[in-house]
């Protein structure tokens, strides 16, 4: 089974007086533990794509369906809900709580879901040791690298087992070698773990590390190949 | 952590929180002092009224109150102690007065006043007179010829301890009634309003210069405990004939008073009101760009799948630490001036004609009521929180896709 499916989707954006079609009727299916990149040039759509799939948007028309609930009847709540259980995140900013330190950021997720402190601690810990990051646990994203912040995102995102991780440019902020290093670990994950990874992106190394590459222009499936990936 | 996380967001911006928190300390310390300050004056107006003669209640003949003139004397005062004696709960103290208006003159003055016939022993716990004497002697209760008159009144009529002064009045025939009193004392009062009105002679003294037999004017009474004055009150109500007598409390007998209390009580809230708009503004105002700067924390929070209800929580704590601390500093602030303030007072003698007449003495000291502290608390955080939750709805309405893009 598909983990997601998405039928004739359509979203169109208001900027100021021009209306913008992000996405023109897109169908795409994504299966479980693919390791997926939406690639194209800025503005063609994948980004809006990435938020409708996570529950973050809702589409115009057409339908959508992650781990076999339909996102188009959802309220926002249970779309809130939804992303809880179901969907990580991984953003091109990082987007950690600067106040919290690394192991309170990737416990947040896991707090939110009710899960009890010990069992809570012991899981971000392992996970943070998995990206490399052990003895890192209490220092706060200022103290961080770019790609320890980006790695601490990771961490986040997979330690609550979502079905799904969206990461939206996650390379974006990071040199080569940095961002090269992290799509080990995602690559890791998505190997060890059965995650779906979908990515965003622009940069060729991203495009390189996916396992399957959908072209995106014009809010519409340009190109779809499967290969193996680095 | 929710705790964790509203506590060290409030830190994000110290020097933002601490000027929140100092609004928040000095608009509590006002209320609180001022407060203070404000019922202190009450309470002061209250304790001068009780004190100077008023007592906690009288009882007069019916019609003495609107025509104060010896007709309307108290001619069976037995029958009254009787009732007092039934009513009053134990350690109630009451005593009996002549008082009628007068005309006091000497050789170089001459002026209405109102002289007042007491059992020296009885009135002494009842009023103030019993401790005020400062120059002389307090009344003998088997002087005849002596008063007690006020350091003001002595000064205005150039007298001094052991001269006479002439008193006039109608007695009970309704002829003039005259005799002159020897200074043996001169009392100092709270009001210089009250120097100057009263006279005191011993109780026989007035009833035979005035040719009352045992008639007097009222008795004055004092209770144990102010709050059973309506008890007490509807009790000697019951207890005497209402065609005869007439039963009065404090708040009738100084409506002047009572109706400054009135607007004191409001005055007071309409204070906490002011210092809050004050306040509010600039909280609402530093609340909101708290919120704005965290646009895309607050869509990251969404996009985690943190509730709305949720982000308002947290906005709301926050808010509620910055209350509770300001709120703490503020009363410990008040309170330590209080204290300060308590020990001297504030002299107000500059203002002092305008201050006797409400009745309210040259120097205040703050009187703190735990009914006001817990208002101006309690209004504080519960208004804030109301101010804050602008901010806080604020927060939670942007869509995860509106906030996370924002710059």
């Amino acid at each position: 089974m598909n983990i997601v499916e998405c039928t004739e989707l359509r979203k169109t954006y208001r900027q100021g007086k021009v209306e913008v079609n992000a996405l023109n009727g897109i169908t795409l299916s994504i299966g479980k533990s693919e390791f997926t990149a939406l690639a194209g040039p800025s503005g063609s759509g994948k980004t809006t794509l990435l938020n409708l799939i996570g529950g973050l948007d809702t589409s115009d028309s057409g339908r959508i369906t992650v781990d076999g609930n339909n996102l188009d009847s959802m309220s926002q709540s249970e779309l809130a809900v939804m992303r809880l259980k179901k969907v990580g995140f991984v953003f091109q900013s990082y987007n950690l709580i600067p106040v919290l330190t690394a192991l309170e950021n990737v416990e947040f997720v896991m707090l939110l879901q009710g899960i009890p402190s010990s069992e809570r601690r012991s899981r971000a810990q392992a996970i943070l040791d998995d990206v490399g990051l052990a003895g890192t646990y209490h220092r706060r994203p200022a103290e961080l690298s770019g790609g320890q912040q980006q790695r601490v995102a990771v961490a986040r995102a997979i330690v609550s087992n979502p079905s799904i991780v969206l990461a939206d440019e996650p390379t974006a902020n990071l040199d080569s070698a940095t961002g090269s290093g992290l799509l080990d670990i995602m690559r890791e994950m998505n190997e060890r773990r059965n995650v779906t990874f979908i990515f965003s992106t622009h940069d060729r190394m991203v495009m390189e590390h996916a396992r399957r590459l959908v072209l995106i222009k014009d809010g519409r499936v340009a190109d779809d190949q499967r290969h193996d990936g680095k | 952590m929710f705790i964790v996380l509203s506590w060290r967001n409030v830190w994000r911006n110290p020097r933002r929180t601490i000027v929140i928190m100092t609004a928040v300390v000095i608009g509590v310390w006002c209320m609180i002092f001022l407060g203070a300050l404000m019922r202190g004056i009450a309470n002061q107006m209250v304790r001068n009224g009780i004190s100077t003669l008023t007592g906690h209640i009288h009882v007069h003949q019916r019609g003495y109150r609107n025509d104060p003139v010896i007709e309307n004397s108290i001619r069976h005062p037995d029958e009254v102690e009787r009732a007092l004696t039934a009513v009053c709960p134990p350690g109630s103290l009451w005593t009996p007065r002549v008082r009628v208006n007068a005309v006091a003159s000497n050789a170089r003055h001459s002026r209405g006043v109102t002289l007042v016939g007491i059992d020296p022993h009885r009135e002494a716990p009842v009023s103030f007179i019993g401790t005020a004497v400062t120059d002389g002697n307090y009344l003998d209760p088997g002087d005849r010829r002596g008063v007690i008159i006020g350091k003001a009144l002595a000064e205005k009529y150039e007298t001094k301890l052991g001269w006479k002064l002439l008193v006039m009045s109608q007695d009970e025939e309704g002829e003039i009634a005259s005799k002159a009193f020897r200074i043996t004392g001169i009392f100092r009062a709270e009001l210089e309003s009250t120097e100057t009105q009263y006279l005191f002679v011993t109780l026989p003294a007035a009833q035979e210069m005035l040719s009352m037999k045992d008639g007097i004017s009222e008795f004055s009474i004092v209770l144990p405990d102010h709050d059973t004055v309506d008890e007490v009150t509807a009790g000697l109500r019951s207890a005497l004939s209402a065609e005869q007598y007439a039963v009065h409390d404090w708040r009738e007998l100084l409506p002047i008073v009572t109706e400054y209390l009135k607007i004191y009580d409001n005055f007071i809230y309409l204070w906490f009101l002011v210092v809050f708009i004050a306040m509010g503004f600039g909280i609402v105002n530093t609340t909101l760009m708290a919120v704005f700067e965290r646009i895309r924390e607050f869509g990251l929070l969404r996009s985690l799948g943190m509730k709305p209800l949720w982000i308002v929580r947290e906005v709301l704590i926050e808010s509620f630490f910055i209350l509770f601390v300001g709120m703490v500093l503020g009363n410990l602030l008040g309170f330590l001036s209080i204290f300060i303030v308590s020990t001297t007072g504030i002299d107000l003698s500059s203002l002092a004609a305008g201050m006797e007449y409400a009745g309210m003495s040259r120097i205040i000291y703050p009187s703190i009521d735990i009914r006001d502290v817990l208002a101006a608390n309690l209004f504080v955080l519960l208004l804030r929180l109301l101010v804050s939750l602008y901010p806080a709805i604020k927060a939670a309405r942007f869509t995860p896709v509106e906030a996370l893009s924002h710059t």
